[in-house]
Order: structure tokens, then sequence, then C-alpha cells
């Protein structure tokens, strides 16, 4: 399996490339810029609720249109565009394209010790695909009228009639979901077929295990929401009434459209997508903190075959629990109850993976440095993301508490200080197999203790003001007396938001700092086990020197009798 | 009285202290897991920091407590279901009063308010049609029925008596809303297309307010109504003033020209 080194014009190698190296790192960087811009978006909506009605700071407001901001004062159907495409950006463009499209793309074919991606082609497409679902994206900021200022949930028949904005969202979808599509085929097959000789489904690291399943999710779940685009799509452009009722009457004028359709199904549609994605955005969180924890810990991960059958199931069971977003509608209660069940259910095995990754760390010998405290911060707020899941998938506590602030809390603490931190300490612990470089500890702690404590600046106070029943998405929170005695918090959460900002600068400098001026490190410069640390850094095309072959599990720390704490699973001979 | 500040609002309803109860159970659950969880991580990080002289245990130790704790965990959430959350959900939603005892308002939301609609003394709505709709007639009564003669319409003005059922049937003309009533634990998604009822009743007196919570355009921020729970006496009051006031004005015959809106 030996890799000609031709030399390939620059446009072959580093733009329309098919290497899963190349195509990893375009996918993290252009998923790390679209998570700033989702920020950006938020800071922005973030005077406005700590402002309410007060006009901007003349530097930002200049550079905003009169369809966006009257002398300074942000209008609400910009703050409805901000909040639909902050959700939207972070989401698809940010959270998934870094999570699998960055270190699923890199990280998996190493670990399985695989030349590259089964489909390398399929895997530049889907690269380009999700690009151009960003320009589309972006660009919807543009039109007349515009961004989609209807949620990132586009519920009809709010969305039916919004303005062309929801359109070209509806077309950005379309080729995110593409892409997600093609991805996670290649992802599957990879996995399936490319394992290096040796390296059985339980040898393999929890990170390939996370994207495997992960990959499940998104081949199973995006089908129906791409229907569901479709069918929005031709609701708009060609008239028909797939989400619209009859008998609407819109701005006291009669709609006039056939009608005969449901608004319902669209919730239906979009969350039997949603809810797995949720699971898409979490699972390789926790496999990436799986890896940085057991190699910075120097022993095994606790109960890892416990914690492989708990993430197929989690896969499995996050199919049925799509309508516990979907209480207050009339559902009966039977349904309710259903997927009340399934919601309590599907905690069970998401309390055993966390719970293992605690205990992993009982009878370590914990390194903190940068890659660890990130991975070790995961844990309590991924915990504090579950938990305050559970009184909204009861549905009588929920009556209270769906659609205000408490929910904008939970799914953040999941994302934010949850999946992002993860990210970055998957981006610090892999940064020197890309580059063959460090990045700097001091300036990551720089980036992680204001981060950490800033991140629960902002999303605690949510959990407060949503137990005082304050509603989301409101442009101007004050025009409610229930939401006036915690309108003090959102002052405090927007100085946390922006203090967030500065707090990503060291990030931002070590990151292309390191690049070019990293301390420069071997190939496995933590002393890892799993097989990407035995190829050089950065590895050449084609991955490996020679095909690898795997002689143990992926965690051998610290085995009795061996001289060196670590024991790599490509290592024949003892070490 | 103040009937907001931290934690949960004022709850004015009957059903309301269920929920509450709910609420704070499982938020003292949840610190108990979380608390326990937190100790346990940072006694794990300091005893089992690196250090000279300190080396990882390859061997696992199995332990049982976890096990314990997964399966009280879920245990307690059996409870949470069948104890609290099953109950509350079938009597708010299934266990209807008869609707001879309840008072019955239709409620139709438009971007961005909310229209109320009394039977009136007959106790019978009025029907409606969507082409009638106008500024003056917001929920497009048929001025020809007579069961809507006596019928009472308001906008953003729910007005409701004390210790007596209220069924509404909840409906909305263009996108969905959310009726949200917090002081009443009050919350059900308005879709265009349906009927959803709900029933509720108030046990305290005193004026509220009523919140949409589901993002329905540019002015979801404004679309605030006034809740008014009043004795039986004084809403009776005013649903005669408003009856009287509405049987005395001069109906416009059908055929007449109506004015230009």
């Amino acid at each position: 399996m030996k890799h000609d080194s031709h030399p390939l014009p620059f446009w072959r190698k580093y733009i329309f490339s098919t290497d899963h190296k190349v195509i990893g790192v375009q996918y993290a960087v252009t998923g790390l810029v679209f998570l700033l811009f989702g920020f950006a978006l938020m800071m922005l909506m973030r005077w406005q609720l700590a402002y309410p009605g007060k006009p901007f700071p003349e530097w930002i407001a200049k550079m905003f249109s009169d369809q966006q901001m009257i002398s300074g004062i942000m209008l609400p159907e910009f703050y409805n565009q901000l909040g639909a495409m902050h959700g939207t950006i972070m989401i698809f463009l940010g959270v998934v394209p870094l999570a699998v499209g960055g270190f699923g793309n890199y990280i998996l074919p190493l670990q399985i010790g695989a030349p590259d991606m089964a489909f390398p082609k399929l895997n530049m497409m889907s690269y380009w695909s999700y690009f151009l679902g960003g320009v589309t994206m972006f660009a919807s900021f543009f039109v007349p009228g515009g961004a989609a200022q209807s949620g990132w949930t586009s519920y009809p028949p709010l969305a039916d009639i919004a303005t062309v904005g929801q359109t070209v969202w509806l077309f950005g979808m379309v080729f995110l979901i593409t892409s997600s599509l093609l991805g996670s085929v290649n992802f599957i097959v990879t996995t399936v077929q490319l394992r290096a000789d040796g390296m059985s489904f339980f040898r393999l690291p929890f990170f390939v295990w996370a994207q495997f399943v992960t990959s499940f999710l998104l081949l199973l779940a995006f089908p129906p929401l791409e229907a569901a685009a479709v069918l929005q799509l031709m609701d708009r452009l060609a008239g028909t009434s797939f989400f619209l009722p009859s008998g609407l009457v819109v701005a006291g004028k009669v709609l006039e459209r056939s009608g005969g359709g449901s608004p319902l199904l669209w919730q239906h549609l979009f969350w039997f997508l949603a809810h797995p994605e949720v699971y898409v955005l979490i699972l390789p969180a926790m496999g990436i903190v799986a890896e940085v924890l057991a190699c910075n810990t120097r022993k095994p991960i606790y109960g890892y075959k416990g914690m492989v059958y708990s993430v197929v199931f989690l896969g499995f069971m996050s199919f049925i629990v799509w309508a516990h977003h979907m209480f207050l509608t009339s559902m009966g209660t039977v349904m309710s109850s259903f997927f009340q069940i399934t919601t309590m259910i599907i905690s069970i095995p998401s309390v055993i993976i966390l719970t293992a990754l605690v205990l992993s760390l009982w009878g370590g010998s914990i390194r903190f440095n940068t890659p660890m405290l990130f991975a070790i911060a995961f844990l309590p707020m991924f915990g504090m993301g579950g938990l305050t899941g559970l009184p909204l998938g009861l549905a009588a506590a929920d009556i209270h508490l769906h659609d205000t602030y408490y929910v904008i809390g939970h799914f953040h603490y999941v994302v934010a200080p949850g999946t992002i931190f993860a990210l970055f300490a998957g981006i610090y612990h892999w940064f020197p197999k890309v580059t063959g470089r460090k990045m700097s500890e001091f300036l990551g702690k720089l980036h992680f203790w204001p981060s950490f404590i800033l991140m629960n600046g902002i999303f605690f106070p949510m959990l407060l003001m949503g137990l005082a029943g304050v509603s989301r998405r409101l442009w101007d929170p004050t025009q409610y007396a229930h939401a006036l005695p915690t309108q003090p918090l959102n002052v405090l959460m927007s100085f946390c938001a922006w203090g967030m900002a500065l707090a990503q600068v060291p990030f931002i400098l070590n990151f292309f700092g390191s690049i070019f001026f990293g301390k420069k490190v071997n190939e496995n410069p933590w002393e890892a086990t799993t097989l990407e640390w035995s190829a050089p850094s950065p590895p050449p095309h084609g991955n490996f020197e020679n095909p690898p072959v795997v002689y143990r599990e992926p965690y051998e720390y610290s085995v009795p009798g061996q001289k060196h704490d670590f024991w790599p699973q490509g290592m024949k001979e003892e070490n | 009285m103040k009937y907001y500040g931290w934690g949960l609002p004022f709850d004015a309803s009957a059903h309301g202290a269920a929920i509450d109860r709910l609420i704070y159970v499982i938020h003292i659950f949840m610190a108990v897991l979380f608390l326990g969880w937190a100790i346990f991580l940072i006694l794990s990080l300091v005893k089992f920091r690196a250090r000279p002289g300190h080396k990882a245990n390859y061997k696992l130790n199995h332990f049982k407590a976890p096990t314990y704790a997964e399966v009280g965990v879920a245990l307690f959430e059996v409870l949470l279901l069948v104890g609290f959350s099953f109950p509350i959900v079938s009597q708010v939603r299934d266990q209807f009063p008869s609707t001879a005892e309840a008072l019955e308002v239709r409620v139709v939301a438009e971007q961005f308010a909310w229209n109320f609609h009394y039977p009136g003394p007959d106790g019978v709505f009025g029907s409606s049609d969507i082409h009638l709709i106008s500024p003056a007639n917001p929920v497009g009564l048929n001025p020809e029925d007579p069961a809507g003669q006596d019928d009472v319409t308001t906008i953003n003005q729910f007005r409701i008596p004390v210790g007596r059922p209220v069924i509404a049937h909840l409906s909305s003309k263009d996108v969905i809303h959310s009726f949200a009533i917090p002081v009443m634990r009050v919350k059900r998604d308005m879709i265009p297309g349906q009927v959803a009822p709900i029933w509720f009743e108030a046990k305290h007196t005193g004026n509220f307010e009523i919140a949409c919570a589901q993002l329905c355009g540019l002015g979801h921020y404004r679309m605030r109504g006034f809740f008014t729970v009043q004795t039986q006496d004084e809403f009776e009051k005013w649903m005669n003033g408003e009856v009287q006031s509405k049987l005395g004005a001069a109906v416009p015959p059908a055929s007449a020209p109506v004015p230009a809106a």
C-alpha cells in the first residue's frame, strides 16, 4: 500500500484535495470561522437584550443598513434573523462540521490505521457541498428582507409566509444535508472496511465508536428533514399547502391557498432529525473527551465496553424521543406518556457514559495540561446540561418551562461548555499531530480559565430566568412584567458574552502562532497509545509508512511489567 | 401584591401547586446528584494528580456504588413519571370539568394580539366565518346568527371569575402562537387549523399577564395580554355591562354598507 508522492498542483493539494487530512483541516477551519461568526451574531443580540431599544455604539451601528438598525436601534426583524441564523450557523455550520467533518475526517482514518477515507472523492464533494451551504446561508443576510427569521426550527405557517430569506435558508439546508449524508456514508464504510489488521470492533478507540454511531444518526435522520425542506420550498415557491391548513387569515386578509396541510407535520419531520442531531453534537464530543482523559490519566478508561454498548443504545433511542419537543401541541396523554418514558430511558445511557468518564479519573496519574483541563470541564458542564433536560422531559414540569430561557440554558450547557469545550480539548490534543508543533500551554490556560468562568456566567442565569417564566426569542423582554425582576441578569449575561469574546483572543493567537512558532515535537508528544500517534506528524499522503497492525486494546496505559507507561496499539514488542 | 420575582412566579391556579412541587422535587434531586458528582470529581482530581512517585493504577477497580446510583436514578425517574408527571398531565389534559359548570371561552390568536370570545348569557357561541373578519369583527362573528347576538369579544383582555373552572378553546388565525399565563401555569401551542381545549381554575383574584411563548413574527415580543381574575359578582357585572352595551347598540342590518376599515 505504498502511496506515490507525485507532486500535485497547489489547487489539487490544498483546495480540491481528496486527502482526508486536508479535507479535515478545511472542515475544521471553516467550522471555526463559522463558530466565530455565529458567536458575533449572538453578541449583537446580547446588546439588545441587555439594553432593549437603546442605540448601539456608533462604530457598530454604522456597519448596518436601515433594514437592520434605525438610528442605531436594532429592529425586531433583524433580531429574529440573528436568532434564527445564530442557531443554524452554530449547529449546522459550526459544531457539526468541526466535530464530525473536522475531527472525524482527520482522526478517524488514522485511528483505525487506514490510508484515507473509503471514498476520497465523495469526501471532497461532501466538504464542498457544506461550503456551498455555508456561502448560501451567509449570503441570505443580503437578500431583500434579510435572512431567515422564523427561528432555526422554521415552523410553518410562519416560515411559509416569511420573506425570501427563508427560501435561501431552505436551499442552504439542502446543501448542508447533502453534505452530511455523503459524509456519513463515507464514515460508515471506512470504519467497517478499512480497519487495519487486528483492529477488531472492540479495539476501536471510543472516539471511532462515537463517530460511527453519529454517522448512522446523520444517515437515518437527515433524509426526513431533507424531504421536509423540499416540501417547505414547494409551499413557498410552487403554491402548495403541505404545511398550511385551510382558512388562514394573515394580517386581516384571507390567505389564498388551497390549504388542507398540517403545520404539525413539519414539526414531526423536523424533530425527527433535530433530536438525533443533538446526539450528533454530543457523541463526537464524548469521543474526544474519552481519548484525552485516557491519555492524561495514564490509565485505561473505566468500563470501555459498557460505554460502547451505551453509545449504541443512545443512538438507537435518540430516534424515538423527538416528540418531547412537542409536549405543548395538543398531543394526547398516551403519546405524551410514551415520549416521557423514552426520554427518561435515554438519560440512562448518558449517565452511564458520564459516570464511566468520571470514574476513569479514579486511580489515574492526572496531568493537567490544556486539553485535559477542557476535557475535565466538559464533565460537570455536560452533567449540568443533561440534568436540566430532566424537568423539560417531564411533560408536567414542561408546561411551565417550555419555550422559556430554561430551555436555552439547558441546551447551551450541553452544546457550548459541553461540546465546544470538548472540541477545544480536541484541538489542543491533536494540534501536534496536524502541524508537528505544540500549542502554548500558557496561552492555553489563559484561554481555559476565563472561558470556563464566563461560560457559566452566560448560561446559568438563563436557568433562573426560565424558572421565572421568561419566554425565549423576545426582542424586548422588558415588555413583560414577569420578565422585569430578572432583567438585570441579561446585563450580566451580556458582559460575560462580550468577555467570552476577549477570552478567545489567546486561543486565536495560540492557534495561528503555534503553526509557525510552536515548539516542535516528535510524532507522539503526549505518549499516547492509539494508532494516529504512530504516524509521522503531520502524516504524509497515505498516512502510515507501513500498514499498521494492531495488537491490543486502545488504552493500554501503565500496564504492569512494561518499562514505559504507555503501550501503543500498533507496537508488537514490549515497551 | 408582588407576583413576579426570582424563582417561580406567583401561583394563582388550582392545579399549579402540583406542577411547582414537581419542579422543586426534581431540582433538589438534580442538585444532590450534581453535588455528589462534583465532590467525587474534585476528590479524584486532587487525590490522583500526577506527582513524583505517584503511578497510575492499571488494574481497574470494579465499583459497585455507581451501579447502585444508576439504579437509584432510574427508580427515581420512574417515581417522577408515575408519581408526578403522569397524574398532573392526565388532570390538566383529560379530566375536563362539565361544560354546565365551567365558563367557556374561545381564544383566537393573531399576529400580534389575543381575541377572547365569550358566549354570553345563553352559553352558546355564535357561528363565525373567516370571510367576515374585519378590524371591527376580529373573530368573524356572523351577525345574523341569533346565538351570536349576546356574544362578547375582547382584545387582549381576558377576564375570568375566581373559583370557577374555565374551558378555553384555543385556535389561531395565522401562525403558531403559544398561549402562556405564567401565574396560571398554563401554556399551550395554538396551531392554525386546530382547536385545542384547555382548562384551568383560578384560586386568587388579581391582574396578571398573558405571554406568547412561541416565536410568531416580528411582534412576538409585544404580544402581551392582560389577564384579570375577578370575584364571581364583579365578573357577572362586567359581563352584563358588555352584553347590554352590545344589545343596546344599533346593530346595522347585514345589507347596510359597512364603513371601510
